[in-house]
């Protein structure tokens, strides 16, 4: 499976507001460090290292 | 005279006159500079083959400092081969256990322990001079049984000229200047090669701006035998990492990683140095215990290569050829890989067995190692000194995930220990017929098993040899113009533990290997008739061009 790049998540607007709560209180040095802590969880569920490398270059190419 | 710069553990070779000093310059088939680790496993190797060696050394011995100290099952397994395995694992401390720190808080703790059933433990510490030690007395023991090797001590090369058929070196010593030639020059003289600088080649590479204190201390500590290491370390003045870690004797290897900005003068001063070791032992043990220090030091280190191990008649070989980060153990590690894989080429050239390209193979194949090792060097030190704001930030994302979740501990690099390189897709390798056990692979050293009469790897001697697992081995005549022992076994009666049929066959019931000198596997296939193995023979040995 590539990389997904088509609505896939369910009640949008919640998501968004729950990731954005996620931060609620945190400086930006603790945003920062919760960020990477995510990416690192969500990388290693998905696994694929050409999934990985997609997402990369997506989120590169702005 | 050029003089010497460090002072000695052990003098194993004094300077004695020989009667060559006063002749026209003498040929040699193989000079070896450099009396080291990598020197010595050369020359030994050489010799054992019967292959006769001068080995010069600007010094007399050994020198002080322990420097490196971990050593690893492939540099055993190749030390058992030359006769000196039992006496580094006889004194070495054996350790598996690694403990990482991330401040006050352990973020979790690893086993090395290989699986049952091989010789040598995945890891020991002995102190760099009895390592070298016991390769030299090894080494007399094979000259008094006949081996063809001399060492000359206090014999500084300061001159290289390479012929077309020959290289003369031009050598000081006590007693003034001679010169001799050789068919094969091997630079086994360092990081600081003075052969590489007078033949103009580059050492390119990273420098890391960070310096390292070492502090080794004698102590009677009841600390665990393990590897601590701690990520921003919560003792005062311990810089950005720290390392604990065992070696023989009572001696504790502590290393404190200082930054950039320090003044080496200062950092030096055996009272600052104590302040620090103070603080990291307390914090540890509750109060300063009794200690003395042994040995102290301050590195910086780069990662680097020369281009071409192989320049015509002289080949480079260990830290002069290429130099990583001690995160990993991979310096003398990998010299000694170097050693082990240059010794048997150059003896079959040498012998008119095998033609002089496959010494191209030697820096094919150690290039490819020694690029293995800068990778991972660099890829730890990246970690362990993140070098921008969003580095350090995913740095500690990861060790603080560690403690809690399995997924990101093997994210945590605090070096990665050294493993024998495979040799994948490079030129020597013939068929590999099998597709499993990956383990056991064509290109990879073989793993040892447990045998009914001993273990696997002691049973290869360093010829080619051809392995027959539950079947009669193909046989190999005259022809192939090379040496070739056979290893018949069956599992019924040599496996007593089902680790041969794991390692060797998988889901095959029998399997036919070719096994280089340097026991890394040539070929392999499920059934191989005489051709087949005389074909795998030719490529391994360079005849196929």
């Amino acid at each position: 499976m590539g990389l997904n790049l088509s609505p896939n998540i369910p009640d949008p607007d919640g998501f968004y507001d729950e990731l954005l709560g996620a931060h609620d209180g945190m400086d930006d040095a603790q945003s920062d460090a919760f960020n990477a802590r995510l990416i690192l969880i969500l990388a290693n569920h998905i696994g694929d290292r050409q999934v990985l490398r997609a997402a990369m270059a997506a989120a590169k190419d702005t | 005279m050029v003089g010497a710069n460090y002072q000695l553990a052990y003098s194993l070779y004094p300077y004695k006159k020989v009667a060559a000093q006063d002749q026209p310059a003498q040929r040699h088939p193989v000079v070896v500079v450099g009396g080291g680790p990598v020197g010595i496993a050369t020359a030994l190797d050489l010799a054992k083959r019967g292959t006769p060696v001068l080995v010069l050394d600007d010094h007399e011995g050994v020198g002080q400092g322990s420097r490196a100290i971990c050593f690893a099952k492939r540099t055993l397994d190749i030390a058992d081969r030359l006769g000196a395995g039992r006496d580094m694992v006889d004194k070495g401390v054996v350790w598996n256990v690694g403990k990482v720190f991330h401040g006050q808080d352990k973020v979790f703790q690893f086993n090395l322990l290989p699986e049952d059933g091989h010789k040598n433990p995945a890891f020991i510490n002995l102190q760099q001079p009895y390592f070298e030690k016991f390769l030299v007395d090894a080494l007399r023991r094979a000259e008094a049984a006949g081996a063809p090797v001399e060492i000359r001590g206090r014999n500084v090369v300061t001159g290289i000229a390479p012929q077309d058929d020959h290289v003369r070196l031009e050598i000081e010593t006590p007693d003034g200047p001679y010169a001799v030639l050789a068919d094969y020059v091997i630079a086994c003289d360092g990081a600081r090669s003075p052969l590489r600088n007078m033949m103009g080649l580059r050492f390119d590479g990273r420098v890391f701006e960070d310096n390292f204190l070492i502090a080794d201390v004698k102590m009677k500590a009841d600390f665990p035998t393990e590897r601590w290491f701690w990520f921003e370390p919560p003792f005062e003045g311990s810089g950005q990492s720290a390392l604990l870690h065992k070696q023989p004797d009572d001696i504790w290897r502590i290393d404190f990683q200082l930054g950039w900005d320090i003044d080496r003068v200062s950092e030096l001063d055996p009272d600052r140095i104590r302040a620090r070791v103070d603080a990291m032992l307390s914090s540890q043990a509750g109060h300063v215990p009794d200690y003395a220090l042994e040995w102290t030091s301050i590195y910086t280190f780069q990662c680097r290569r020369i281009e071409k191990f192989r320049h015509g008649r002289v080949l480079f070989a260990g830290d002069s050829a290429h130099q990583v980060s001690p995160f990993g153990a991979r310096g003398a590690n990998s010299g000694i890989q170097d050693a082990d894989n240059l010794a048997w080429k150059l003896d079959l050239v040498l012998k008119g067995h095998a033609p002089e390209r496959l010494l191209d193979s030697y820096a094919e194949e150690r290039e490819y190692g020694a690029d293995e090792n800068i990778l991972n060097s660099t890829r730890a030190t990246d970690f362990l000194t993140p070098k921008s704001k969003i580095s350090w930030v995913f740095r500690n994302a990861v060790l603080s995930l560690a403690r809690r979740h399995p997924f990101a501990r093997p994210m945590v690099n605090s070096g990665r220990l050294s493993l024998p390189c495979v040799y994948d897709g490079l030129s020597l390798n013939g068929p590999d017929r099998l597709k499993d056990p990956a383990e056991t692979r064509v290109g990879a050293p073989c793993v040892d098993a447990p045998l009914a009469q001993g273990y696997l790897l002691d049973m290869l001697k360093g010829q080619f040899t051809i392995l027959a697992l539950n079947t009669p081995p193909p046989t190999v005549g005259h022809a192939s113009g090379v040496e070739v022992a056979t290893l018949a076994l069956t599992t019924e009666a040599d496996d007593p533990t089902g680790a041969l049929a794991q390692r060797y066959l998988g889901p095959a019931s029998q399997a036919v290997y070719l096994i280089r000198p340097d026991q890394h596997i040539a070929a392999r296939w499920a059934q191989a008739t005489s051709h087949d193995i005389e074909a795998a023979l030719r490529i391994a040995r360079a005849q196929e061009a």
